[in-house]
């Protein structure tokens, strides 16, 4: 059978979604918060060291869709190390690439998100998966106290 | 063979939605407990009611207005006979199967229950016969309780008879569950529910369109579901009571319709089904139901049900040879629906694949948190069979599962 590969599920998203990167527990750490999707009833929870402004640590917990799962390990991944301020900015962009469209973002933000979290993306083209690949950003976002406005979990995609 | 007369070709090409290609490919509809797809007539009763009849009901003394009540009106008496009430007056039209729990809960369980008070439930309930109660239980004081199913997703019989008591006064129920397929002994827990003078409400959602109901014979005092699951349209859904419980129950809504009289001082409220369709219901949805009804009488829902039971033994049966997939859901009484989990693949990514292959399922929670938790599982992916569904699109979804496979680099 020929099979086409939709393009959400290419190689890369599928690597990190079925073997997660940085799924653990931290204990102990600085910040932490419980993501759900009241759409699907996924949780995710995430862990951060920060010390001096910067993610020394950061993991999650939870099990879910390989959509939601690629997305915790390549932000997990991208974040560590990374000063407060950066994983703010970048943040906004990860929201941009997959709820408007990537092609708009600079090219400063494209290389902080870089090739892989761009390819997830794509996911705009499934509305209904945007939950999916957003739910651990915004847990994130929950546990940092980023978040400035309060969401409507079903209205926005 | 019931299937190989079963006018499988002329069925399919009266829905015209059948027809419309998903992602360039033909569509598989497997969704069907969520809503089915309507027939022509079903869509043309409703073109016809806003052409031909269009009037507002009960209240002008002009032709149309006559025209428009007489369709409400014969859509009810439809109504009635479908499920087999007494009369037409323990017929109310509501917007569908939750409101018509909602109906129940605030109009007779709210005035009457009591601190104390018991209501009972089951563990597969779907969130709209679970909700309702609890607003019950925080105005009332009165308690929830669950009766459990066992691993094959059956009511635990012993652990029903153990909940029920004295104190219990409502025994909510769903006749079939949209996550499992399980049909509930609903004849068998209202005659133990009598014993104790407790009311039997039931979520007769994914019953109606799929095995005959009579609810003189299974006894129940309360019956909901909704049109839109049985090919009629949204909006429109169903609550029968007992005429001796709405006889003494209070209005759910106020406003036009639902009178006898109104002063400043005092309203005297119409009598049931009336007392509890306040304001403009939906006209045209409720005639559209009732054609929905006659297109499924002519068919004949014994043909149905054995064709949709034909349906799930064969998918029963593929899916089973499937490996690293199982069947969430084993009642030795099932109606069509198959709830199942794929080792390594969640499910959310199954409908997203398949969907790429025209095929249309339902994946996550179902409306049954409670029912997930229970069975260990975050959300299944779930196929639901309709009248129209055919053996050669089980072949197909077969076949999409094996794509999801390879996909995810699963050896088959
Ligand atoms: C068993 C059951 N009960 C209740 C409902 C709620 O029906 P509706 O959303 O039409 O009110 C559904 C449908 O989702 C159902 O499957």
């Amino acid at each position: 059978m020929n099979i086409e590969i939709p393009e959400l599920y290419q190689e890369v998203i599928l690597g990190h979604g079925k073997n997660p990167r940085n799924q653990r527990r931290l204990n102990p750490c600085t910040h932490t918060y419980e993501g759900f999707n009241p759409l699907c009833g996924d949780r995710v929870t995430v862990y951060l060291v920060v010390e001096q402004d910067i993610i020394q640590d950061i993991s999650f917990e939870g099990a879910g869709c390989v959509i939601s799962m690629a997305s915790a390990s390549l932000m997990t991944e991208l974040l560590k190390g990374k000063k407060l301020a950066w994983a703010k900015e970048v943040l906004k962009s990860f929201y941009h690439s997959v709820t408007q469209d990537f092609e708009s973002l600079s090219k400063e933000e494209k290389e902080a998100l870089g090739e892989k979290l761009l390819m997830l993306g794509n996911v705009q083209k499934y509305p209904m998966r945007v939950k999916c690949a957003t739910l651990v950003w915004h847990a994130v976002e929950e546990a940092l106290g980023f978040k400035q406005n309060e969401e409507n979990p079903y209205a926005t995609f | 063979m019931a299937s190989s007369i079963f006018p499988i070709t002329t069925i399919r090409q009266d829905f015209p939605i059948l027809h419309k290609p998903v992602h360039g490919k033909p569509l598989i509809y497997l969704d069907n407990a969520a809503t089915t797809q309507k027939p022509k007539k079903v869509i043309e009763a409703l073109v016809a009611f806003y052409e031909q009849s269009n009037a507002n009901i009960h209240r002008g003394v002009h032709a149309l207005s006559e025209c428009s009540t007489q369709k409400y009106e014969a859509a009810r008496e439809k109504v009635r006979a479908w499920v087999h009430a007494k009369s037409t007056d323990e017929i109310i039209f509501t917007k569908g199967t939750t409101e018509a729990l909602n109906l129940v809960a605030e109009s007779w369980a709210r005035p009457q229950l009591h601190k104390g008070d018991e209501i009972l439930l089951t563990e597969m309930e779907h969130h709209s016969n679970i909700v309702p109660w609890q607003f019950v239980c925080q105005k009332t004081g009165a308690v929830l309780k669950v009766v459990p199913v066992n691993n094959q997703g059956e009511l635990v019989w012993e652990e029903f008879l153990k909940r029920l008591g004295r104190r219990t006064k409502i025994v909510a129920v769903t006749h079939v569950s949209n996550t499992l397929g399980t049909v509930n002994p609903i004849a068998s827990i209202v005659k133990k529910a009598k014993e104790v003078g407790a009311v039997v409400v039931v979520d007769g959602a994914q019953a109606v369109a799929h095995i005959p109901v009579d609810v003189q014979t299974l006894g129940c005092d309360f019956y909901a579901f909704s049109g839109h699951k049985m090919y009629g349209p949204t909006g429109i859904g169903v609550l029968y009571g007992k005429a001796e419980h709405l006889e003494r129950m209070e209005p759910y809504q106020g406003g036009g319709d639902m009178i006898r009289s109104v002063t400043f001082d005092k309203t005297e409220y119409a009598p049931p089904p009336f007392k509890f369709e306040a304001g403009t219901p939906p006209i045209s949805g409720a005639v559209a139901l009732g054609a929905a009804m006659e297109t499924l009488s002519q068919i004949g829902l014994e043909a149905i049900a054995s064709h949709e039971h034909s349906l799930l033994d064969y998918a029963t049966q593929k899916l089973r040879e499937e490996k690293g997939l199982s069947i969430i859901g084993q009642a030795k009484e099932k109606g069509g629906i198959i709830s199942f989990v794929c080792e390594g693949v969640h499910p959310h990514d199954i409908g997203t694949l398949l969907d790429e292959e025209g095929i249309a399922i339902r994946a996550g929670h179902h409306c049954t948190m409670p029912l997930m938790k229970r069975l260990g599982v975050p959300g299944t992916a779930r196929i639901s069979f309709a009248l129209y569904n055919t053996k050669e699109e089980i072949d197909a979804l077969v076949e999409g599962l094996h794509k999801v496979r390879k996909v995810f680099s699963i050896p088959s």
